[in-house]
């Protein structure tokens, strides 16, 4: 009998049996996410459903518009704090972070199923959970039943080989968020539609999970199911950084597996990369944008909010100063994030730089407050998507980059190559 | 869940996101849907979020929804009495969304549908008929577990009466060679 995927030896290690790709299977739940712009309508039909108290354990996080720009908005967070209070509902206060980074912090562990009613809930894949973004109504199904249906996914294999200091990590300058934008420009944004990725090869073996949570993060930008990672020493590191080395084990996917598909990629002379708007898998190198004039730039969320992109981020911007045509807002995933940033002196860097520190949370990406564009602007971000009005705007651009892209056109007001910058500092960016 | 539908088709092309179906600008209506449904597909075309009427199909390209998970996407259409949305493709989020709340999809050929064709979907038998221009094209269409959401209008009236996911099928042990 062929090997199993990661997807296959999570899906069949909760079930007690073997599944494989292709199979329709009813798998028990072991967390539910939802923030207050999903839960609102998750709690409405959990309540349709009629149970008492919900089967399975539920974070609610309130970082999507939080603290709240506006009345309405308020007055969702107030019916759900009342939730919260009645069940057995974990609650993420205003200023706890973004719901992923939280729960790769707090919540997830290797061989976990995981349902979050956000599209990137695949972030806690580098964990080695099997984490599935859904509906409000699916995450309800869930809290209701404690279980729901899925399809277990063919698997797309990406090896990925660096070319770095120790020839296993990425070269200087280049970031795993490269590296994933490279990959969605390879696949286009519905090349893995349905499937699992599973990222492996020497270059994510050397990669820490902040890393590895950008790689999974952008997994539905490729249309993907979910992105997985091996669940390593990297992965111990991460948990017993944050006290839960008691959830750890280690989980690889079988030598003999049987991929959809594999993918080699050679990232050695990779150049960074920019997402041109208004699509994800727009994907050209820095040369081809550079010169292009940014109005605002944000370095955070999901895909960028955490320590390994604010240190990068700083050491561009240390005795520098922003551009005065260019906004720059700096929004740390999580409150752990925020505390370590500052402790290590980033958050001040970036305020002396010109910078706006905005609390832990999305911050502008969501499009409702706190950098919303205006008409004919141009931001680079280090968000995951680029669509028309993603920012508040339709009538504004959005171009993606790395952390190191950012902070060097947050200096030069045009999308520059931030290699050039990271020269004479120190080696790399693998730190 | 009908098994024949006919309206008038809105056409869009390939990569629909979500944020195209409903902007993440009109958050703070989420809690209002008709309010919200005011603003469907305003960013795609503004036109039908002014004038979409009751019956109406959506035809797209590939991709349908992709991006964000919110299900207000398959819901502000649902709330303008979309009969179907009809593309070649769909994001899987939005695939399972728009089951979930019994809005009917089609996964069909759309090239030579135009804007304002008259269609007649018979979603069982998969056939779709352009009755504005003559054509007719064979689509598979969802299978009948999935129908079976559909037809009780999406996956919570479905469980409250069968009192489970009783439409899944699981499937169960493998005999492999080699």
């Amino acid at each position: 009998m062929a090997g199993q995927t990661l997807a296959e030896k999570i899906l069949s290690l909760r079930l007690g049996r073997t599944v494989e790709a292709g199979d329709l299977v009813v798998v028990p739940v072991d967390l539910v996410l939802a923030h207050e712009g999903t839960a609102p309508l998750a709690v409405e039909r959990f309540r349709a459903l009629g149970k008492r108290e919900p089967s399975v354990p539920v974070l609610l996080f309130f970082d999507h518009a939080a603290p709240a720009p506006r009345r309405e908005l308020a007055d969702v967070q107030r019916a759900l704090r009342a939730f919260a209070a009645r069940y057995r509902v974990h609650l993420h206060e205003v200023g706890t972070g973004i719901c992923h980074q939280v729960m790769a912090e707090r919540w997830a562990a290797p061989g976990q199923v995981i349902v979050g009613a956000d599209s990137h809930t695949c972030t806690a894949g580098a964990l080695g959970a099997f984490a599935i973004g859904m509906g409000s109504t699916d995450v309800a199904v869930t809290m209701a039943l404690g279980e729901n249906w899925f399809r277990v996914p063919e698997t797309i294999r990406i090896d990925i080989r660096g070319g770095g200091k120790d020839s296993d990590g990425l070269p200087p300058g280049v970031t795993p968020k490269d590296v994933v934008m490279r990959l969605i420009g390879l696949l286009g944004d519905d090349g893995a539609t349905y499937k699992a990725l599973e990222f492996g090869g020497p270059a994510v073996e050397a990669m820490d999970m902040d890393g590895r949570m950008t790689l999974c993060n952008m997994a539905v930008e490729a249309g993907a199911k979910t992105g997985l990672c091996a669940s390593d020493g990297m992965t111990w590191s991460f948990l017993t950084e944050m006290g839960r080395e008691a959830v750890f084990f280690p989980l690889a996917p079988d030598s003999d597996a049987e991929y959809e598909r594999r993918l080699e990629v050679d990232v050695s002379d990779l150049p960074p990369q920019v997402a041109f708007p208004p699509s994800v898998d727009r994907i050209r190198s820095v040369e081809e944008a550079e010169g292009i004039r940014v109005d605002q730039v944000l370095i955070g969320t999901c895909t960028n909010g955490r320590l390994f992109d604010l240190r990068l981020a700083a050491r561009i911007l240390a005795g520098r100063k922003v551009h005065p045509g260019v906004r720059l807002l700096v929004a740390p995933a999580s409150r752990e994030v925020y505390l370590r940033a500052a402790r290590e002196g980033l958050l001040e860097i970036f305020v002396r730089a010109g910078g706006a520190v905005l609390p832990p949370g999305c911050g502008p990406c969501v499009g409702v407050h706190l950098g919303v564009l205006g008409e004919g602007e141009r931001c680079l971000s280090t968000q995951n998507r680029n669509f028309p009005g993603r920012m508040g705007n339709p009538e504004a651009e959005i171009y993606l980059a790395s952390p190191a892209t950012a902070a060097a056109s947050a200096v030069t007001g045009e999308i520059t190559d931030p290699r050039e910058f990271l020269r004479g500092k120190g080696e790399g960016c693998e730190e | 869940m009908r098994g024949v539908i006919r309206g008038r088709a809105w056409r869009f092309g390939d990569g629909i996101t979500t944020d195209h179906i409903i902007p993440g600008r009109y958050y703070h209506l989420r809690d209002d849907i008709r309010a919200l449904a005011r603003h469907a597909m305003e960013d795609a075309d503004p036109d039908f979020a002014r004038s979409a009427r009751p019956g109406d199909l959506i035809v797209a390209g590939k991709n349908f929804g992709q991006g964000s998970s919110r299900e207000y996407a398959p819901l502000v259409l649902l709330e303008r009495g979309i009969g179907a949305v009809v593309a070649e493709s769909f994001a899987r989020i939005f695939f399972r969304n728009a089951i979930n709340v019994g809005l009917p999809l089609v996964i069909c050929d759309t090239e030579g549908i135009e804007a304002g064709d008259e269609l007649e979907i018979d979603l069982e038998w998969g056939k779709a008929r352009n009755l504005t221009r003559g054509f007719e094209r064979d689509f598979n269409p969802l299978p009948p577990w999935l129908r079976a959401v559909l037809g009780e209008g999406g996956v919570v009236p479905y469980i409250l009466k069968h009192g489970g996911l009783g439409f899944v099928r699981p499937t169960r042990g493998h005999e492999k060679g080699g």
